[in-house]
């Protein structure tokens, strides 16, 4: 069957139309003539047309990304320069108000120091008044203590019937108190 | 029956070529459109609808089809520099239309029923002679007699070149004869074995009994092929217009 099978195929190879198809000669003028007139017309509609085109497009792509890139490293710059501004503006900013800090705090020390000396002589001048009193009020009670003595002394000589004269009787408790 | 079996096992019948519309003969030449003319006119028309569709669009941020043209237009520019140089670059549309004219038959081809135009060695001995012609005559024309350099590399002891220039002229005259060979071979052969294994597959299946165990193998293999012959569709194409590239630049720069 296999073999019958082969056969028929190599009848048909060389039986069919005489000749091996690609050598056969009748179609060579067909297939030249056609050739030509279909490539030929290929490459002028290709080569006048449709590639300067392609090529054209694939040109602008590549410029209009290389005007993109470079736009794009501008920009970069600008932001860059403007980073570097705004950090300038900012430690400028920074220093204004430290200095502004360091001005109001050293204006209220300052006042905080004058309060203080204020109030620190008002309490002194007070303190010494008020000793100032205390003495004054204390000597006052050491002469009535001794007026006391005094009077007490001439009671008490007065009971026992002895008359004694005031000076003799301060002198007296003077003499006494001062042991 | 007899005559459709016929047809569906024989390999050859792929690569008939027949008249569609008669024309001639015109000065006793046949000049009739035929089936190998249309399909070389699809693949022309395909070209130039894809890629001018890009082109013509031609949006800055590219859609996906006009991507993949692009990428085409990019894959062939640096072609046509990196084995010819900056000059070369003044043949790129000639390589281009080379490359995509071939690539677009190659995979035409690949589509069941399709007729294969590079199948045809008319078809690649003529694009084949195009190109040593345009190496010959722009290689005269720029570097006049100096482009004989290229037969006769620098630097060698004279001696030499008593068996050196015979050889580079042989090795110049097999350029467009390889370059047409492997294109068309390469075509011819693949779709004859994807063709074979295709048939062989259904022929065993009908042949029924135990030949329908080995059916699958055979349509495995025909798949198998069938991937091979993608890789080879594109790969011939990029082998042929890269060899023009080599050899434009041999034009451009003969003393090597």
């Amino acid at each position: 069957m296999l073999l019958s099978f082969a056969a028929e195929a190599a009848h048909g190879a060389t039986g069919g139309s005489a000749a091996f198809p690609p050598f056969d000669p009748w179609h060579f003028p067909s297939q030249l003539f056609w050739l030509v007139i279909m490539f030929g017309g290929l490459y002028i509609v290709l080569s006048r047309f449709v590639l300067p085109k392609l090529g054209g497009v694939i040109e602008k792509r590549g410029d209009t990304i290389a005007d993109s890139l470079d736009e794009a490293a501008r920009l970069d710059e600008q932001a860059k320069e403007a980073k570097r501004q705004q950090e300038l503006h900012l430690a400028e900013a920074r220093s204004k108000a430290r200095e502004t800090a360091d001005k109001a705090r050293d204006k209220v020390e300052a006042e905080i120091a004058a309060e203080t000396q204020k109030v620190d002589a008002d309490l002194a001048t007070r303190l010494e008044e008020a000793e100032a009193r205390i003495r004054k009020v204390r000597s006052e009670a050491l002469s009535n203590v001794d007026s006391i003595a005094t009077e007490t002394t001439q009671a008490m000589l007065a009971r026992f019937g002895v008359s004694v004269s005031e000076t003799d009787a301060k002198a007296a408790v003077q003499r006494a108190t001062k042991d | 029956m007899n005559l459709s079996f016929r047809q569906i096992a024989d390999p050859m019948h792929q690569f008939e070529v027949k008249k569609l519309i008669e024309i001639g003969p015109i000065g006793g030449l046949d000049l009739s459109f035929t089936n190998a003319s249309f399909y070389m006119l699809l693949g022309c028309v395909l070209i130039v609808a894809f890629f001018g569709m890009a082109a013509s669009r031609g949006k800055l941020v590219p859609s996906r089809m006009q991507s993949i043209a692009e990428i085409g237009y990019g894959f062939v520019a640096d072609m046509v520099r990196g084995a010819a140089g900056e000059e070369g670059l003044k043949f790129f549309p000639f390589v281009f239309t080379l490359f995509f004219f071939v690539f677009f038959a190659n995979m035409i081809g690949m589509v069941p029923y399709a007729f294969t135009t590079t199948s045809h060695l008319i078809v690649t001995a003529a694009l084949a002679l195009l190109v040593i012609s345009i190496v010959i005559f722009y290689g005269f024309y720029k570097n006049g007699l100096k482009f004989l350099k290229l037969f006769a590399p620098a630097g060698a002891p004279w001696p030499i070149y008593l068996l050196l220039v015979p050889i580079e002229v042989i090795s110049f005259i097999a350029r467009p004869v390889t370059l047409a060979l492997r294109l068309f071979a390469n075509m011819l052969a693949g779709h004859i074995m994807l063709k074979l294994f295709a048939g062989f597959a259904v022929t065993l299946a009908t042949l029924g009994g135990a030949y329908i165990v080995i059916a699958p193998l055979a349509f495995a293999m025909g798949v198998a092929l069938n991937a091979l012959e993608f890789l080879v569709a594109g790969l011939q194409a990029y082998v042929f217009a890269i060899l023009t590239c080599v050899y434009l630049n041999d034009a451009l720069h003969p003393a090597h």
